[in-house]
């Protein structure tokens, strides 16, 4: 099987799995259905391990059809990457096959008659992302953003015999679509003046026109699809309503690869179509979108402390970790990506891990409501030691590999102003002390007992259906095992010094829009050197201060005086309204302030 | 003039999306997206518009006819399809969620806010 | 956000939106113009590939890949669809009342659905040379098929549309395109090259591999489309929900 191949495989493995699955999944018992789409799951590992392996420090080139460029033009899909988009694919693989995993013995999985269909959706949504991390060609990435978005808005409505999820599933389905069809909008316009939809084909062209409204109101459009994916406020209000009610197996995917995918987009989108001679300049990208990426994570942060939904925490903590991740790849240095690829490789092991936890408690009480929890899970030490180390990988803790990534991303974020690193600081140890805060509350019952407060506009979390039958049962193996082991990944990708050298290569290409055209194209290209990505003792530092600094934001919320900032922060939870017609409003005003942001600085 | 075919579609949009800021059933909302759907079809086509050209299928036509552009209609006829399920998905969301919450209206969905 | 707030904001924002793109629509190339390039190279593709409809060698042989993900999105769509509109633990299947039906429906249904059925068969097999394809021939099979439900009522319906059939044909549907690109691969071509004999130009059996995928997707569609609609239908004629008073409102 040629490297190329690899390629169109990624996709197919699990698409054939989906339809397998569907066609057995009902004749099977339950065992063996596991085990089907488990070895799907590990195939698809298996594939992309490969595809990273022979990838090696250049870029895998499929032409689809065999419809390659004659006379330096095609009119095939062409399916092109380097380490960074096929690890993001590898990671949503390997965050499948822990899924798949988890829910071994976890739902019932209805509806009757249909066994199967669970695990066949997580299979296409699995298809869906990696093809949208795989592919070179604008309007293909549409089809697998609609497709990772269809099987999405599905499974957040799995549990219908509630009306959240439903609620959480519909704002969901609705502000994703209208954000691909933007896109779509964006899509007609350059195809209009290029007559290309690959990436590097319209990038090349765009090359022969000036800097003007079309190309500005273009950038802006085909952008605000992966931004709404990837959560960036004010289009990120769908997020923390869809994570706080999908099935816990759905959420670990949605935070640890869905949105994350957001922000790929967008870096890669830029860099290759946008970014070359008579496009957007690079400091209009890395001054809109480091702002944008700010705004993000401090939202996210305050937002992630007000919460008592450990789900809807959990989310709101993807949030701010997003913002951060943006202003990474904004930073448009080879470092800052590097640094962004490790920091989401780490957070996808902890956040999922997270998730994973809270899916116990789930399980056990049906209830994510830190308050009514208070003290409960003292039964589940193993749980919330795993929940607490979590709090302390999201933080930052030296040596997870979230620690590594925001070190890099902190340094690089250091030369272009003196106190993003603070943002990254007080962005982590702000979630990460919620989760240390709610985790020593629930597992420990350890601080004053928290007193209700019915007085502010909150999701409580309390009063949910048990997503599986039988509370009484111990835990399953996996519910734990899973997490644990995510918590060992995010680990060894701090430890183990090669990933992050082979990242560190990959950010090199990631940032080399002449090596990538050139791939497609088939001329060969010099590449850039690497950046360096090791630990340094200031990146231990930062990392200890915002771990540090974490415990005693969750001390001072157990133990301190109780002390009430409702008046500063109900404006912004009351914008929270879980209303479509607002989310709808803010998608607009999002656009409206990216295009005169981007146009004032030209 | 004639870019008021191009203009067309940015207008479809922003009625679509009125009618989803505006809505007060669900449906209803699900009926605008597909609203602001149909600009990307009108932009689509409109692009590939060729002076003169017909249908670009040559059973029983000369193989130099001009005809308009193939490819804007492949691509929006992906889009027709994508279109459909996902407003399907979202019908059948919305069917349900009146069925467990009485009520189809975004003012009283208020399960999940702050 | 009061509703008037939300509206003005909105307008504010949608003036913003309005200038940008009218500003932007005056970079376009004329309405109308005489350059495609992309298309011009597709119609020589489609030539060489001995494709009469174009539009159909665009979906299903050039970019393929395209449709490929565009049918997955309509099988996710219908696993979705299962999902969601299962009853719920707290309902029950009611009884289905059986309708009146005007002879003259009733006649106008009998005779239409063989005629739909075969324009629907018609228009899957001859995507490669006219108008029309595996998807718009999908629809016509499966809304033809519900002309019995016009025609006639629902248990006559279900007895022509045995839903476990239009299951599995849905994901041999969608199986067999992923499959077919694989042919490729296995003759140590591209995925989803087409490598079969391309046959004459307009004749039935032109286009290599394009009127197989059609099949393949017309079956699909099909069958997905028939499999989506018992589900609305399912929930509109045989499910009852619980007594107002159970539903959990304003939980």
């Amino acid at each position: 099987m040629s490297t190329a191949n690899l390629l169109p495989l990624g996709v197919a493995i699990p698409l054939l799995g989906a339809v397998v699955l569907v066609l057995v999944g009902r004749r099977l018992p339950r065992v063996v259905s596991d085990f089907l789409v488990t070895f799907w799951a590990a195939a698809e590992v298996a594939d992309l391990m490969l595809l990273w392996m022979r990838t090696g420090d250049g870029h895998a080139v499929s032409w689809l059809g065999g419809w390659r460029l004659q006379h330096g033009e095609s009119v095939g899909i062409v399916l092109v990457n380097d380490r960074i988009g096929i690890g993001l694919a590898l990671l949503t693989a390997v965050l499948v096959l822990a899924v798949v995993a988890y829910s071994w013995r976890y739902f019932e999985e209805p509806p009757a008659g249909h066994a199967g269909t669970f695990p066949a959706l997580i299979l296409l949504f699995e298809a869906g992302m990696c093809g949208f991390a795989l592919t070179g060609d604008l309007f293909n990435a549409f089809v697998f953003f609609e497709l990772m978005g269809a099987v999405a808005y599905a499974l957040t409505g799995f549990r219908i015999e509630d009306p959240r999820p439903l609620q959480g599933a519909l704002a969901f389905g609705v502000i994703n679509s209208l954000a691909a069809y933007c896109s779509l909008l964006g899509i007609g316009l350059l195809y209009a003046r290029t007559g290309e939809l690959g990436f590097a084909q319209i990038g090349q062209k765009l090359t022969g026109h000036r800097t003007d409204a079309l190309l500005v109101t273009a950038f802006v459009l085909v952008l605000i699809g992966p931004l709404v994916k990837g959560a960036v406020a004010p289009f990120h209000f769908w997020l923390p309503d869809a994570h706080a009610v999908a099935p816990t197996p759905v959420c670990m995917l949605l935070s640890g690869a869905m949105v994350e995918l957001g922000v790929y987009g967008a870096a890669r989108i830029y860099w290759i179509v946008f970014s070359g001679p008579h496009g957007i300049p690079h400091h209009v990208f890395r001054d809109t979108f480091v702002v944008a990426g700010v705004i993000t994570a401090v939202v996210g942060a305050v937002m992630c402390w007000q919460q008592r939904n450990l789900k809807r925490m959990l989310a709101f903590s993807t949030v701010s970790h997003v913002g951060l991740f943006l202003v990474g790849v904004a930073l448009l240095t080879p470092e800052g990506t590097a640094g962004t690829a490790l920091y989401v490789a780490g957070h996808a092991g902890a956040k999922a891990a997270l998730f994973g936890v809270t899916g116990t408690l789930l399980d056990r009480y049906g209830s994510v409501d830190e308050h009514s929890l208070y003290g409960r899970g003292r039964e589940l030490p193993f749980a919330g030691v795993l929940f607490v180390l979590g709090g302390l990988a999201l933080a930052g803790l030296p040596p997870f590999g979230t620690a590594l990534g925001k070190a890099l991303a902190e340094h690089s974020a250091q030369s272009h102003a003196a106190w993003l690193p603070a943002v990254f600081v007080l962005a982590s140890a702000a979630t990460g002390a919620a989760v240390l805060r709610a985790g020593v509350r629930v597992f420990a019952g350890a601080g004053r007992r928290p007193r209700e407060n019915h007085e502010v506009p909150e999701t409580t979390g309390s009063g949910e259906e048990p997503e599986i039958r039988d509370p009484s049962r111990r835990v399953p193996l996996p519910m734990l095992a899973v997490p644990a082991l995510l918590l060992c990944g995010s680990l060894a990708l701090g430890l183990l010094p090669g990933i992050g050298r082979q990242l560190a290569q990959a950010a090199g290409l990631f940032t080399d829009r002449a090596g990538y055209v050139g791939a497609v194209y088939g001329y060969a290209h010099a590449s850039a050197k690497p950046p360096a990505a090791d630990w340094t003792a200031e990146g231990i530092a930062l990392g200890l201060a915002s771990a540090a600094l974490a415990v005693v934001f969750a001390a001072a919320a157990l133990w301190g005086a109780p002390r009430d900032a409702q008046s500063v922060v109900r404006p912004l939870r009351r914008l929270h309204s879980g209303h479509m017609g607002d989310y709808v409003s803010w998608l607009v005003v999002g656009i409206a302030v990216l295009l005169v942001a981007v146009r004032a600085q030209l | 003039m004639t870019s008021l075919f191009f203009l067309a579609a940015g207008w479809i949009f922003l009625v679509g999306a009125y009618g989803m800021v505006t809505s007060r059933n669900v449906i209803r909302t699900v009926g605008c997206l597909a609203v602001t759907q149909s600009s990307t079809y009108v932009l689509l086509l409109t692009v590939g518009f060729r002076r003169g050209g017909t249908a670009p299928y040559f059973t029983d036509t000369s193989t130099r006819t001009p005809v308009v552009d193939p490819v804007v209609q492949a691509l929006a006829l992906t889009d027709v399809v994508v279109g459909a399920t996902v407003t399907a998905l979202l019908l059948a969301i919305a069917l349900q969620l009146r069925k467990r919450h009485g009520t189809v209206d975004p003012d009283a969905l208020t399960g999940l806010k702050g | 956000m009061s509703r008037v707030l939300r509206v003005r904001l909105f307008w504010a924002a949608a003036a913003v939106f309005a200038v940008a793109f009218a500003a932007a629509c005056t970079g376009l190339p004329r309405f109308g113009t005489l350059s495609h390039p992309y298309g011009a190279r597709a119609i020589a593709a489609a030539f060489h590939q001995r494709t009469a409809n174009t539009v159909s060698s665009v979906n299903f042989d050039q970019r393929a890949f395209d449709t490929l993900g565009e049918e997955s999105i309509l099988f996710a769509a219908v696993l979705g669809g299962l999902v969601l509109l299962r009853r719920a633990r707290d309902e029950r299947l009611g009884g289905v009342r059986r309708g009146r039906v005007l002879p003259a429906t009733r006649l106008f249904g009998s005779v239409l659905l063989p005629i739909t059925l075969l324009t629907g068969v018609y228009i899957v097999a001859h995507g490669q040379l006219s108008p029309g394809g595996g998807f718009q021939g999908g629809v016509i099979l499966a809304t033809g098929l519900h002309l019995a439900y016009v025609a006639a009522d629902y248990g006559v319906l279900k007895a022509i549309r045995p839903l476990a059939v239009f299951d599995v044909a849905d994901a041999v549907g969608a199986g067999a395109f992923v499959g077919l690109g694989l042919v490729g691969l296995a003759v140590g071509a591209a995925y989803l090259q087409n490598v079969l004999p391309l046959g004459t130009f307009g004749q039935l059996s032109s286009g290599g591999l394009v009127p197989v995928i059609n099949a393949a997707v017309g079956l699909e569609v099909g069958s997905g489309v028939v499999v989506l609609l018992a589900g609305f239908l399912d929930q509109a004629v045989e499910i009852n929900s619980p007594d107002e008073q159970d539903n959990r409102t304003g939980r």
